[in-house]
């Protein structure tokens, strides 16, 4: 986005009529919908406005830690699929795919909405790892809160596999139990360019990018995780605003789960 | 002894259910999902585009470059991590193959065309089910191509020719419900249909020479009807908007 | 016996039978094997005597000489600027085709053109190794500032523009704002927010729905209803004049657009 294109960016955004005709505080059309994969224990795919990401649960059997030996734990790894950008490129995981998936991990992890306890399978020898990977299937801005509703709604309809004579999962047959969920921690990245401030940004918007806020809160509006993004600074009275939007929009799109 | 009813109950020429629509990804040049069964590919084409490294470019052509891709939770298993994997690697180079016999890229010299095939779910046949959404998405593209390229994956399970392995039929020799020694033969093709010319064929297993001549004649059937879906596709892209109206 | 086995505005795909028998010959899009003429494509069946043809519907943009498009600069080198086509292949536009100006050798360059500007350029040639040689001196040709650009399918550029540049005016005088496309799938559309944001969902409202039948009386309907309480008290008389609707060069535009 050169500087003329910026320009008028921001002059859509101060007169509160984006490119697509959205108010600053307006999310594009949000869907969700699970059970799209068959082989994976959980699933779902989620669409805001063109951005389309697909999250699968696998539960994998290991180990514990030895610091929790009853516990189980929980692995993020997204990738940004080729096939959703011309931008996106062949190769290891990116920064940008790294930082996705360990911000939706540490919103899912932070928030404790769920007991690791319940995936010990037996202390000390045997638990659950609850593997989510997520892939992009099509790139229009605002991955982080597109990856932490397709997580969270995989995670939330996964099922454990049974277990066999043999003590190894049975992907085959799973069982009609799934996570206990005490609460649903939804991440909403909040932008600024210039001195304006919104959401859910398209892949235009994010091409005039200053600086981003991700903010995952839970049902009762404690923040769970927080990261910032962008080369340019945030005021604290910028955190402030963007805080309270994002907690705002949590509530909206917690609906849809 | 012998595999007399297929265990989804289809007949032994049948192809499981299909659904397969085009442009579904809406940054790709073309695109296309196609779900047989249980197995489901997406692909995405970019294209034209500026090749890099610049000895990789042919000045007479455009090339294509096919990359093949699992979900880590495809698989009909465990997951299986993510990354780069030489059946992949190879798969992505028999699909190439399958696919530029039929496409015309002269009119753009020292380009790449990039194929994209993800796979969210298999269930056997996922690198037919790739070529054939590959297929649809390269057509969506624009590219110039002569026919369609239609794949699947026919076989023999005891002494039967089998159109469309499942993943149970693939594994006959060794599941419950299977019998254990049986010969198993899975041979995934991929044909011009109007011509019948084979642009990809792999075997594992075990077959005679008689019995694969059996299986290639009932495969060109199954591609046909396989293209009438494709095309379907492509139709139903500019004719659904009609009615959204 | 000769058959067809297709109608005009048909939506076909490549290997598709469009017709049998020796009747019939096969046009742009299409190719005779044996007693068939197949698709060689995805396009519009257009018949026309005996020859059947297509009008392709997808595809990137592959440069063409004479060609008006919409180019970014991405490099500046020794002998002037290199540009991105949005194709497979950047542009080259030379010092001399830089500017009305003289630039003498060794001038800064980016004081003409920067890195990122927007320039709308013509294709002077096009090499058979695909070295594409652009100007931006000549009539129309200028750079763009400010605005939105958007990237659309280049088949669709037809239709946008259409018959005589009649869509893309009847855009522009429903929402008042400058708006220029060119060959290669870009167009640029400058003006009021809310203006601005109408004249873009018209432009991929038209690239959606290009293939239909009866489009510009389609529009014409929806732009007066997105617009009836635009108040254009900032409309250019001059945009609808602008030199650039002229470069509709009598491509083959989509069926239907009756005027």
């Amino acid at each position: 986005m050169n500087f003329g294109e910026r320009r008028t960016l921001i002059e859509s955004l101060s007169n509160d009529c984006r490119f697509d005709g959205r108010d600053k505080k307006t999310f594009r059309e949000v869907t969700v919908e699970t059970d799209v994969s068959v082989t994976a224990e959980g699933s779902a795919i989620v669409s805001i406005g063109d951005t389309k990401v697909i999250a699968g649960v696998k539960f994998e059997m290991g180990t514990p830690y030895a610091d929790t030996p009853d516990e189980g734990s929980l692995m993020v790894g997204v990738e940004l699929s080729c096939m959703a950008s011309d931008n996106f490129e062949t190769g290891p995981p990116s920064f940008d795919a790294i930082e996705l998936a360990r911000v939706t991990d540490r919103g899912i992890r932070e928030s404790k909405c769920f007991d690791t306890k319940t995936l010990c399978i037996k202390k000390g020898e045997k638990s659950w790892t609850v593997a989510v990977d997520i892939s992009i299937i099509n790139y229009d801005g605002n991955l982080f809160d597109a990856c932490s509703l397709a997580a969270m709604a995989a995670i939330k309809s996964a099922r454990f596999p049974k277990i066999d004579k043999n003590g190894n999962a049975d992907y085959h047959n799973l069982t009609k139990n799934g996570l206990k969920f005490t609460k649903i921690p939804i991440g909403v990245t909040v932008i600024k360019i210039g001195n304006q401030i919104f959401v859910d940004p398209t892949e235009k918007e994010m091409e005039g990018l200053d600086a981003r806020l991700t903010v995952t809160s839970v049902e009762d509006d404690t923040i769970c995780a927080l990261q910032k993004g962008g080369i340019a600074p945030l005021s604290i009275e910028d955190v402030s605003n963007m805080t309270e939007i994002a907690i705002e929009k949590a509530k909206e799109l917690r609906k849809l789960l | 002894m012998v595999y007399k009813k297929r265990f989804d109950g289809r007949k032994f020429d049948e192809l499981r259910p299909i659904t397969a629509k085009a442009g579904v990804i809406k940054n790709a040049q073309g695109s296309a999902f196609f779900k047989i069964g249980k197995t489901a590919a997406y692909a995405a084409v970019y294209g034209p585009r500026e090749l890099n490294p610049r000895f990789m470019q042919n000045p007479r052509t455009g090339i294509l470059r096919v990359h093949y891709n699992m979900m880590p939770f495809a698989g009909q298993g465990g997951r299986v991590r993510p990354g780069p994997n030489r059946r992949a690697k190879e798969i992505s180079e028999v699909s190439k193959l399958a696919l530029q016999q039929v496409c015309d890229l002269s009119a753009c010299p020292n380009s790449v065309i990039d194929v994209f095939i993800d796979l969210p779910e298999t269930d056997a046949g996922s690198r037919c089910a790739g070529i054939s959404a590959a297929s649809i998405a390269l057509a969506d593209a624009g590219v110039k191509m002569k026919d369609m390229v239609s794949a699947v994956a026919c076989g023999f399970v005891d002494d039967k020719v089998c159109i469309d392995l499942d993943y149970n039929e693939e594994a006959y020799d060794h599941i419950e419900g299977g019998v254990e020694g049986a010969d198993v033969a899975d041979i995934p093709i991929a044909m011009v249909p109007s011509t019948g010319e084979i642009t990809l064929l792999q075997m594992d297993g075990l077959c005679t020479r008689d019995n694969l001549l059996k299986a290639l004649d009932q495969v060109q059937v199954a591609c046909k009807q396989i293209k009438e879906i494709q095309i379907k596709a492509i139709k139903e892209k500019y004719n659904s908007e009609e009615d959204e109206e | 016996m000769s058959e067809l086995k297709v109608q005009e505005k048909e939506v076909v795909a490549p290997g598709e039978v469009l017709a049998t028998g020796m009747d019939y010959i096969p046009g742009k899009g299409a190719y005779r094997l044996g007693d068939e003429i197949i698709a060689n494509e995805v396009g519009l069946v257009q018949l026309s005597g005996r020859s059947i043809k297509l009008i392709p519907l997808s595809g990137k943009y592959i440069p063409k000489k004479d060609d008006t498009i919409i180019c970014k600069v991405i490099d500046i080198i020794m002998s002037g600027w290199r540009v991105d086509t949005n194709s497979a292949y950047s542009g080259i536009i030379g010092l001399r085709d830089g500017s009305t100006d003289f630039i003498a050798r060794g001038a800064d360059l980016s004081r003409y053109h920067a890195i990122d500007d927007i320039i709308v350029a013509k294709i002077m040639n096009v090499s058979s190794q695909m070295l594409v040689d652009l100007s931006a001196v000549g009539p129309g040709l200028r750079k763009l500032r400010g605005g939105v650009l958007l990237e659309v399918g280049c088949k669709k550029v037809p239709r946008i523009i259409g018959k005589q540049g009649s869509m893309v005016t009847l855009i522009k005088n429903a929402t008042g704002c400058q708006i220029t496309v060119g060959q290669n799938g870009r167009v640029w559309i400058k003006g009021e927010p809310i203006a601005q944001a109408i004249a873009i969902s018209a432009v991929k409202k038209i690239e959606k729905e290009a293939h239909r039948v009866g489009l510009t009386d389609t529009m014409k309907i929806w732009l007066e209803e997105q617009t009836k309480d635009l108040k254009l008290d900032t409309f250019d008389p001059e945009s609808s004049n602008k030199k650039e609707n002229k470069n509709n060069k009598g491509e083959d535009i989509f069926p239907g657009d009756e005027e």
